[in-house]
């Protein structure tokens, strides 16, 4: 059978964002994909040469506008650990909160893409109005709806009345019931299962050998999770990593729907053990960071690792980023051959992939 | 033909579709841009569709700094858009390079590749101002409209 090679990408109606893919097909199955990035590519690590460590907290934040919260998190915590800040626990918990409302965000937002992927606009639609409720409260509590931009070095910017509190809670209920509710459309509706049971499968030992992190390692039977490490606040509340075996798309959005719904009840413990104190410890007098460290948290799409070398000044000698797609790209690439090209733009959407991220 | 042009030109103000194109932005942009579409925003009832195909398109929305890599993807997709065409630079980036103009893989704004019609600040601006800019250009669009000699220029 003669090949054919088919471009998907760098612009295309289901990727928000251009990545391409070089299907090398056969008849109309997948027998090889090779990918080419670079098209969002800024060169946002170098920046540390000409923005000082406090600033770069805002450059960080723009690596992806999707979980820009848990991006600074990370950043501030690598650069506390290198100045020997005591970050107060009130901060801890108020971090762990703005991170679980982001990913919340960031899941319905792919399950919205991820419907309309395989063509169900209505469900699309569905996500995205429940996820307006989040950003309304990124909005009303942080001041921003999608760069947040809460986080400083020794805590976080704002604080949380006890009338937000309570507000926050009743909003959680009504999210909560929502997504609920498309729990029967979502997981049960003969053609979503259809497109997705059984596509692009990645088996355990897979997902082991190639890296996967995030919803693709826990879809495939992986109970791992950076939130077990206990960073912030995490160990004082009581998690459990979601996981699903079968390892196909079903699985992954499976997982991401479980994910969705376990980050409410997070914030519903964060808020209920929220201490009582300061948000943000004094750094003025400390001297710039210097040494080198590397932190890893949890993503919306996986484990997120920052690696810093500080030399004393004011600019970082390095910042290197690590991000969850970049890690998920060669399991995509193993799961692509076999599968039908109509059902590519599902499987690519899978992994959740996030360029912007991966190139930074 | 006269009464024929007139009537297209009706139509393409009253339901301008749109093309989309993530020039190296950081997804802020994009999302919000996305979000006007969903049911909160809605700008579906007032005819405008987001399109995946350039040829179909009337208005091109940019988000995200230009580099050196999707400079030719950008120019190409607003080649192969039909005349008259609308470019709206979205968020910082799109208009100076924003917070990432010193990378050393940043051209800088839109207006260094495309012509640019309408700029829309913020970072990321929020939905309203994503709606409130393409209505601006559809004025402008349909002021060319009026002007068949300005038109033919543009």
């Amino acid at each position: 059978m003669r090949k054919t090679v088919i471009p998907f990408g760098p612009q295309h109606p289901v990727l928000p964002e251009p990545i391409h893919l070089k299907l090398t097909l056969v008849d109309e199955r997948v027998v090889e994909a090779i990918p080419n990035l670079g098209y969002v590519h800024r060169g946002l690590e170098r920046l540390a040469d000409v923005r000082d460590f406090h600033q770069m907290i805002q450059v960080v934040e723009r690596v992806c506008g999707i979980c820009s919260m848990i991006h600074a998190h990370c950043y501030c915590m690598g650069i506390e650990e290198l100045m020997a800040v005591e970050v107060p626990p009130r901060a801890q918990f108020l971090r762990v909160i703005w991170s679980e409302v982001h990913r919340i965000q960031s899941h319905l937002l792919w399950l919205g893409l991820f419907a309309d992927s395989f063509g169900f606009e209505s469900l699309f639609m569905q996500f995205w109005r429940i996820r307006e409720k989040i950003m309304d409260i990124s909005e009303s509590t942080t001041g921003n709806r999608v760069i947040v931009s809460v986080n400083v070095i020794g805590g976080v910017r704002r604080d949380l009345s006890a009338e937000q509190t309570r507000w926050l809670l009743t909003e959680l209920d009504w999210v909560e019931e929502q997504i609920q509710r498309l729990q029967t459309t979502m997981m049960e509706d003969y053609t979503v299962k259809k497109r997705t049971v059984g596509k692009g499968v990645l088996t355990a030992q897979q997902a082991y050998e190639l890296g996967a992190v995030g919803p693709v390692a826990r879809g495939s039977g992986l109970s791992q999770d950076t939130r077990q490490t206990s960073y912030a606040a995490y160990g004082e509340l009581y998690f459990e990593p979601v996981v699903e075996t079968e390892g196909d798309c079903y699985a992954r959005s499976k997982v991401r729907f479980r994910e969705a719904l376990a980050s409410v009840d997070l914030i519903r413990r964060a808020l209920d053990k929220l201490p009582a104190g300061e948000v943000r410890a004094k750094v003025k007098s400390l001297k710039p960071p210097k040494g080198e460290t590397v932190m890893r948290v949890e993503q919306p799409r996986g484990e997120l690792l920052y690696y810093f070398k500080g030399s004393g000044e004011k600019n970082l000698d390095r910042l290197r980023i690590r991000t969850p797609t970049f890690a998920n790209i060669p399991p995509l690439l193993a799961m692509l051959p076999g599968v039908y090209l109509s059902d590519v733009p599902v499987v690519t959407l899978s992994i959740d992939p996030c360029i912007s991220c991966t190139e930074r | 033909m006269q009464a024929v042009k007139r009537f297209i030109n009706r139509m393409r103000s009253k339901s301008p579709w749109l093309l989309h194109f993530d020039c190296g932005s950081c997804n802020g942009c994009d999302i919000e841009i996305l979000a006007c579409l969903t049911p909160v925003y809605d700008v579906e009832r007032f005819g405008i569709i987001n399109v995946g195909n350039p040829f179909h398109a009337d208005v091109l929305l940019v988000s995200g700094t230009v580099n050196h890599r999707n400079k030719k993807v950008l120019t190409n997709l607003h080649a192969q858009m039909p005349s008259p065409k609308l470019v709206v630079a979205i968020g910082a980036c799109g208009l100076s390079g924003g917070i990432f103009r010193e990378a050393y893989n940043v051209v800088g704004g839109i207006h260094k590749v495309l012509p640019v019609d309408v700029y829309v600040p913020g970072c990321p601006p929020k939905p309203e101002a994503i709606i409130d800019g393409v209505v601006l250009g559809l004025q402008k669009l349909q002021r060319l409209h009026e002007q068949p000699s300005v038109e033919k220029e543009a």
